[in-house]
């Protein structure tokens, strides 16, 4: 069968060929290249998300005053350096975007399903390098398009980042809503696709590619966390697809799917029948698991970083899996808990209540598993295990919110307030990315063989977690006391004056925990070229990424691809002289296999 | 190998657990995706229609049409035959993929080709089916609400009075169309074309009806024997001359004549996404068409690639049996 000849072009990965710089460092089609290239455009997306948010916190904080940064960085958008309302929303919304999409999915999927599943599992590539290489370069497109959209003339897209129609479905509806919205969705159509085909290769390597003896079970929870939400991600971006090529032929097409009963400046339009409501259940069915396929790689990560830097295996390991896997089943069931104030039939939403809140189960087994990994273990505090553990301090704080959103009766009073704000910063924007902060801690070494500065690590951990909650704790107080969030000012309702000061002290900690991202880049980017010279194993793990040498090569390991004889976690084995024994060692004469 | 023993319980390695290759298990999940795709766009038509379902159009009153034969009434002979095609080509293409299990190459070519045929006429099928459906049937006029009003009469069958369909050219004479500018190009009027505007006024309509005493309206509501309701003769006059809008011909994405504008919407979107399936289907039914005839896959010595695109195929034809059912049957 074809799978012969398939095996046959895995061996020639062994052999060195002669690559041209193009071929090694553009169109690459070696996952670790491609998990750099992803890293890199995920970073730079990530500064750019990230500066929006500093804008528009500032004019959250001091309403309509002039700023000089915004007359030199909105042009147009800021005459005299006065924010324009429609590019609050603009900002707000591609902030959003970029976050959600661009940085959270794309570049910590992308980056570590890249990097570690070949090596975790020791497999000399990707089941197709081509297809690989092919979906960055979509992500690529679609970023520089998303990109492009901020320089059009009417703005970009302003409709949120959840687009709901009609604001996104009728192009005169506001600036934004025009070239701006039609880039937006050819930009995600484009990143669906290469999103697809990343999910494809990754599900197919994980099945067909393991090595000798890496049964599933003894596959490390990295791995288990990116097999998962890649079929996360092929079973709910099309239904995505489906709202946005519904949402183009309202926009383009004249259809009504969306949209019904409009009157433009007192023209009525001919759209009928259509419903916004049917676009938000669409969007959510991929909009809820998507924050699954968010948080599930950083909390892959994260097991993985605990274990090796307590020196401990990890807590409950089948529990890791089977709250992986009742976590993504039920990411599928609760997309109504978005929708409370929708009109929804008040007995659907308990329904949606009652499924919502059975996530609690599977996400309280996995924080106390890492809390129970802790104890007691030979901690190791380096900057990777620090945001691990700030890790799960946000993953709890934001969790225990969820709960009360997650309630139809608690939710309709704070409903689109900035409690809801601080909920999902904190339970996916925060936690992923401090997830993916671990993970560059922990894997940099392995990208690029050399060390991170850890002193610079340790100033960033500090500033970003002191920042992360200052900004979101408050959030909850000015959520609750009512004020909505993506409006561009509130100091026309004198409800909200007392507010005020919470809103600069937020700005004040959003501003300093954006500029600390500075010491993180340098060292990043720095560390590249001057970085001390890793050794192979500096973590003294026990995955298989660790055994292959520190220079990158094709196919991964020289020789034979090593052979699995244990499960991920064996650190601190009695019976051995070090306290980690690494995958590829074969069981002593005696020796049990942990039971797990 | 001392420790082949313990390890035969795990993992060997190096095969494949569900017994296929990366590509084809490729091609399983590529079409859970597509298959998600689809729900997304059925869930959403039957959203839609659940909320107009009193109103919505009666399939058995819409697609009745057969290629040459004119004015019989031949609901769904049309689309079963496209279905029984379809299903056939996934008939040849099992044989094609069970030829090629025998390496067979000639009767891999010889299916394949087949399939191919079969894809076509599909295809040619369906773009008749949106021709009949865009030009339409009877006519009907639109309501200022967008409700579609049709017209009819009572004509005695078997001893029993049967509504029978008059289509708006039947007792409609139009003459204020001819008196105004006539939009072309000479005129200046480029940018609507004549073709595309009613050709009947709703004066013209209404004259019709007055002149034609037994011509009744009826509407989009289905009553309780699940069949349009018909008003009566003062009724009929009376929306017509009150409501009515616009004459409507045929369906489009705006309107509708046989009712709800949904029901054209997610017609052409479903029926047009899916047969954009079918086409690439051919599209790479050919490629490989061509790569068995050239013996690409006799040299590899493994047809698996018609197996691929087979299990493609055969999702192309699943999906329409839902849309075939959901659209035409329910």
């Amino acid at each position: 069968m074809s799978a012969h000849a398939d095996n046959h072009a895995h061996d020639d990965h062994g052999h060195h060929h002669k690559e041209t710089f193009v071929t090694k460092y553009i169109f690459s089609q070696d996952h670790k290249m491609i998990a750099k290239q992803y890293l890199i455009t995920g970073t730079i997306m990530g500064v750019i998300g990230v500066l929006m948010s500093m804008m528009f916190r500032m004019q959250i904080a001091w309403p309509e005053e002039p700023n000089v940064l915004f007359e030199a960085l909105l042009g147009k958008w800021a005459p005299d350096g006065v924010m324009d309302a429609d590019i609050y929303l603009a900002l707000v919304t591609i902030h959003g975007t970029i976050m959600v999409f661009f940085v959270l999915t794309a570049g910590l999927s992308g980056t570590f399903s890249n990097l570690l599943i070949p090596l975790q599992i020791g497999a000399r590539d990707m089941a197709s390098g081509f297809l690989n290489m092919v979906s960055y370069w979509l992500f690529f497109v679609s970023s520089v398009i998303m990109v492009i959209s901020l320089f059009v003339e009417a703005g970009p897209a302003a409709a949120g980042w959840t687009i709901y129609p009609p604001l996104s479905a009728l192009p005169m509806a506001q600036g934004g809503s025009g070239m701006g919205m039609t880039l937006w969705l050819v930009s995600m159509a484009i990143f669906i696709a290469s999103s697809l085909l990343g999910s494809l290769n990754y599900i197919v390597t994980v099945i067909n590619l393991r090595t000798k003896g890496m049964s599933m079970t003894r596959l490390p929870l990295t791995i288990w966390a990116f097999f998962v939400t890649a079929i996360i991600g092929v079973v709910s971006f099309p239904v995505l697809l489906s709202a946005a090529l519904l949402l183009i032929m309202d926009r383009s097409f004249g259809t009504s799917f969306f949209l019904s009963d409009i009157f433009i400046q007192g023209e009525v339009l001919h759209y009928q029948g259509g419903s916004p409501v049917l676009f938000e259940h669409l969007f959510w069915f991929l909009g809820h698991p998507e924050v699954y396929i968010v948080i599930l790689p950083a909390m892959g990560l994260v097991s993985e970083i605990m274990a090796s830097n307590s020196r401990k295996p990890i807590f409950g390991y089948r529990a890791m899996i089977a709250s992986i896997l009742a976590i993504a089943f039920l990411s599928t069931i609760v997309w109504g808990h978005h929708m409370f104030i929708s009109g929804m039939n008040p007995f659907l939403g308990s329904v949606f209540t009652f499924t919502t809140l059975l996530i609690a189960i599977p996400s309280a087994v996995k924080a106390f598993n890492w809390i129970t990994t802790l104890w007691k273990g030979n901690l190791q505090l380096n900057p990777a295990m620090l945001f691990s553990i700030g890790f799960v301090s946000t993953f709890i704080t934001g969790g225990l919110t969820g709960i009360i959103l997650g309630d139809s009766a608690l939710d309709i009073n704070v409903h689109d307030t900035y409690f809801v704000v601080a909920h999902f910063h904190l339970v996916m924007g925060i936690s992923a990315l401090y997830g993916m902060f671990a993970g560059i801690y922990h894997w940099y070494p392995r990208m690029f063989g050399r060390m991170l500065n850890k002193n610079l690590g340790y100033i960033h951990f500090w500033v970003t977690a002191v920042c992360a909650y200052g900004v979101f704790f408050p959030m909850h107080f000015i959520g609750m006391a009512g004020l909505p969030r993506r409006y561009y000012t509130n100091s026309n309702f004198p409800l909200f004056d007392d507010l005020a000061n919470v809103n600069v002290i937020i700005t004040i900690f959003a501003l300093v925990g954006g500029v600390v991202q500075i010491v993180y880049l340098y060292n990043f980017f720095g560390s590249i070229f001057y970085g001390k010279k890793s050794v192979q194993n500096p973590w003294k793990s026990t995955t298989l990424e660790w055994t292959a040498p520190v220079e990158h090569m094709h196919g991964n390991w020289p020789g034979e691809i090593p052979h699995v004889h244990r499960w991920a976690y064996d650190y601190s084995k009695p019976g051995h002289d070090v306290d980690f024994v690494p995958q590829n060692i074969p069981l002593k004469d005696g020796e049990e296999e942990l039971q797990h | 190998m001392s420790t082949a023993v313990a390890e035969g319980k795990t993992w060997g390695g190096g095969n494949q657990p569900l017994k296929a290759s990366y590509g084809k298990m490729m091609m399983w999940f590529f079409i859970v995706s597509d298959a998600l795709t689809f729900s997304g766009f059925l869930a959403a038509y039957g959203f839609s229609r659940f909320k107009f379902i009193d109103a919505w159009p009666i399939a058995d009153e819409v697609f009745t049409h057969f290629p040459f034969l004119h004015g019989v009434d031949a609901p769904m002979y049309y689309v079963a035959f496209m279905t029984f095609v379809l299903i056939m080509s996934s008939v040849t293409m099992v044989l094609a993929v069970d030829a090629g299990h025998h390496m067979n190459k000639s009767k891999v070519t010889f299916y394949m080709f087949l399939t191919i045929i079969g894809g076509l006429i599909f295809v040619g099928s369906q773009a008749w089916e949106w021709n009949t459906f865009i030009k339409g049937d009877y006519g009907a006029v639109q309501t200022k609400g967008g409700n579609i009003l049709q017209f009819g009469h009572y004509v005695e069958k078997d001893g029993e009075q049967v509504f029978k369909r008059v289509a708006v050219k039947d007792f409609a004479v139009a003459t204020a169309h001819k008196d105004r500018t006539q939009h072309e190009r000479k005129n200046g009027l480029w940018f609507v074309n004549e073709g595309t505007l009613p050709s009947y006024t709703m004066d013209e309509v209404i004259h019709g009806l007055q002149a034609n005493k037994d011509i009744l309206v009826r509407t989009q509501i289905i009553n309780e024997d699940g069949e349009k309701t018909v008003l009566s003769r003062g009724e009929s006059l009376d929306q017509i001359m009150k409501n009515g809008r616009l004459v409507v011909e045929g369906a489009n994405l705006h309107v509708n004549e046989y009712g709800s504008p949904l029901f054209a919407d997610f017609f052409f979107f479903i029926t047009g996404f899916h047969g954009f399936h079918v086409f690439s289907g051919v599209v790479i039914n050919i490629i490989i068409f061509f790569n068995v005839v050239l013996g690409t896959y006799e040299r590899r010595g493994s047809y698996e690639m018609v197996e691929k695109v087979g299990l493609y195929w055969h999702f192309v034809d699943l999906v329409w049996v839902f849309v075939f059912t959901f659209f035409y049957l329910v």
